[in-house]
């Protein structure tokens, strides 16, 4: 089959790999129709993400059809199914809890050890992302093994189309769980640092939570003005200082909860971000973590902290004399996707999210290695771009 | 005490009576110091060897004296394995885990050793000899296998298994596995402590080599494939088809 791989900082490429079979009895192989560039698979092609080897096929937001089951799986041929890019086992003791990416059963053995030293626990299996995550064969190719089908693909009824869906495998349920850690209660302020497409499902998501008002911060016009189309209003961090305008704009407040939909690549301007950029750019494992700097000092007294962006080392002049002094609270982690799956599609289905608005680029697999280069370095206009095998 | 928590203790593994069954610090099974060489001394070796392999009961006391006295510090409630330096004889390991699923199931897998190699990486297979006697056939570098015959010394129903290996056996070891009500509807606390003797010759080498290489991952990565099959009924793998 065809296959997007990866072979090192900014080299991806399309390549012909074995087809995949079922090999334990949970597993199903699911026919791919789309799959997406995640604004996380840009920290795999910058290399900034450990434990990566040549030749690993990436992608981890995809649905397609059902062509083989194991003897343990619920699924059956012919189904359309979206896939969580969280393997979940649903038996641990984590996924009784809901705590979905937290699967004590997902990874492989031998690849637990990565991530129990750097860590101090080990990391559940994700579909195409690192040898830390399990080394899974991701979705941005022709098939993909799917193992504990029984637990994680939702199956999607034929009138909704695949656009409408694809991104309840990822950015749907993270921008979510972005709003749900907010604990947005009604009437708040909520600040959304990045408009990516978990920044915009997040400000999407803390309207439908009765957020008074959302306030979306990037310097990418056309982003922000996607955030202003959902209901947001909007700061450009190059033309406004951002703690300055959020104090004005809640009263001298500042923000109820605030979501940090950046990550580890933030594009600040601070003089330390020079330095925390340049850190990164020789492998000392140093995360950029600009965005969340701010979002905490902005952040009101006793307020809540929400960080989906995704970190994978650490950071220096990390604010925690504010989180500490300010009684401010944080919540993280992977999504637990399979906890909210089922709820978003229904919302979906009824009208009450539409995330069709983000794609901006359809096109076949063999030009993946073009829709990287263009999501990279042109976010302004490629805002998300939707992969379609075997066109 | 709870009659559950009382520790049985074949090897001597223990470190006192009284408290949790987990494998206490400063307990029994003295072992190969792993960094800076500082042995006990030649008596406390000797006193090593007798707690080891006489699998004594009432060493007890003797095994907490000695540990204190090396160290200098009073006892504390950590599982000995945990322990920052072993010293004596024989190496050492253990690790816990948690498996969401009841005692009687976990013990009934274990207590069919012949179970055991779909979770055990280095062991190709274990062939019963006797209702107490297996002889397990662990794969070592080169294509060759050691062969270890144990006998079963400790076996309470769903409660904890230890075996000991014979003479004959190509290393000298034992180990046992205890399996505990966890709090709050967990499931069960596992409990592996397994102690060998770096052995001589030519085959010991080979052994050695075998268990040396990380023998602490190696006994962690069993028990978590051990937790997968019980808890998902497979064991995880990235493969994307079968033959490797």
């Amino acid at each position: 089959m065809r296959a997007l791989t990866w072979h090192g900082t900014h080299d991806v490429r399309v390549d012909s790999v074995p087809d995949p079979e079922i090999v334990n009895p949970r597993d199903a192989v699911i026919k791919v129709t789309s799959t997406a560039i995640c604004g996380s698979d840009l920290h795999l092609y910058d290399g900034v993400i450990p434990g990566m080897q040549s030749g690993d096929v990436l992608g981890h937001e995809f649905m397609g059809e059902v062509v083989e089951t194991g003897s343990k799986s619920t699924l059956k041929k012919g189904q359309r199914v979206v896939i969580p890019f969280t393997i979940s086992c649903g038996s641990c003791f984590f996924c009784e809890k809901q705590q979905y990416s937290a699967c004590d059963n997902s990874n492989p053995v031998a690849k637990q050890d990565a991530s129990e030293a750097l860590y101090g626990h080990a990391m559940s299996g994700l579909f195409g992302y690192s040898h830390l995550t399990g080394g899974y064969a991701g979705g941005q190719a022709e098939y993909v093994r799917v193992p504990f089908s029984d637990v994680g693909p939702l199956v999607v009824p034929d009138h909704l189309e695949d656009d409408k869906v694809l991104f309840l495998t990822d950015i749907l349920p993270t921008g979510w769980m972005a709003a749900d850690n907010a604990d947005i209660e009604p009437e708040d302020t909520v600040a959304v640092w990045g408009c990516g497409p978990v920044g915009l499902f997040a400000v999407q998501s803390a309207l439908l939570m009765g957020a008074h008002k959302v306030i979306a911060i990037d310097h990418y016009p056309h982003r922000l003005e996607l955030a202003k189309k959902l209901g947001a209003e909007t700061i450009d961090f190059q033309k406004t200082d951002v703690r300055e305008a959020l104090m004005e704009m809640t009263g001298g407040i500042g923000p109820d909860a605030v979501i940090d939909a950046v990550g580890m690549e933030s594009h600040g301007f601070g003089v330390q971000n020079v330095f925390d950029s340049a850190k990164q750019k020789v492998g000392i494992g140093a995360d950029r973590p600009d965005a969340l700097r701010q979002a905490i000092l902005a952040c009101r007294k006793g307020g809540r902290v929400s960080m989906p962006g995704v970190y994978g080392g650490l950071v220096d002049k990390f604010p925690l004399g504010a989180l500490m002094e300010k009684g401010l609270q944080l919540r993280t982690g992977q999504t637990h996707v399979q906890r909210y799956i089922k709820d978003l599609m229904d919302r979906i289905e009824k009208g009450e999210i539409d995330t069709t608005f983000l794609i901006s680029h359809h096109l076949p697999l063999e030009e993946a290695p073009t829709g990287y280069k263009n999501f990279s370095e042109k976010q302004n206009e490629w805002t998300k771009v939707v992969l379609r095998p075997g066109q | 005490m709870d009659e559950r928590e009382r520790p049985i203790d074949p090897a001597g593994t223990y470190g006192r009576p009284g408290r949790s069954a987990m494998p206490a610090r400063g307990g029994g099974v003295p072992s190969r110091s792993h960094d800076d060489g500082s042995h006990g001394s030649s008596r406390d070796l000797q006193i090593a060897a007798a707690l080891v392999l006489g699998g004594a009961v009432g060493t007890i006391f003797g095994a907490k004296a000695l540990r204190e006295r090396r160290t200098g510090h009073p006892d504390d409630d950590a599982p000995m394995t945990a322990a920052r330096r072993q010293g004596g004889d024989f190496d050492l390991v253990g690790r816990s885990v948690t498996i969401n699923k009841p005692r009687a199931e976990l013990y009934a897998f274990w207590r069919d050793f012949s179970n055991l190699p779909q979770v055990m990486e280095n062991v190709e297979r274990i062939e019963p000899k006797g209702a107490k006697i297996n002889n397990w056939v662990i794969d070592a570098p080169a294509g060759r296998t050691v062969n270890v015959v144990t006998e079963t010394v400790d076996d309470v129903k769903d409660e904890r298994i230890g075996w000991r290996s014979t003479p004959d056996s190509d290393i000298q070891t034992h180990g046992h596995v205890t399996f505990r009500d966890a709090p709050g509807g967990r499931g069960t606390y596992v409990d592996l402590v397994i102690a060998y003797d770096p052995p001589l010759g030519e085959m010991g080498r080979l052994a050695a080599k075998l268990f040396q290489r990380e023998p602490e991952i190696q006994a962690r990565r069993d028990l978590k494939r051990f937790k997968m099959l019980m808890e998902t009924g497979e064991v995880a793998t990235s493969r994307n088809r079968k033959a490797s």
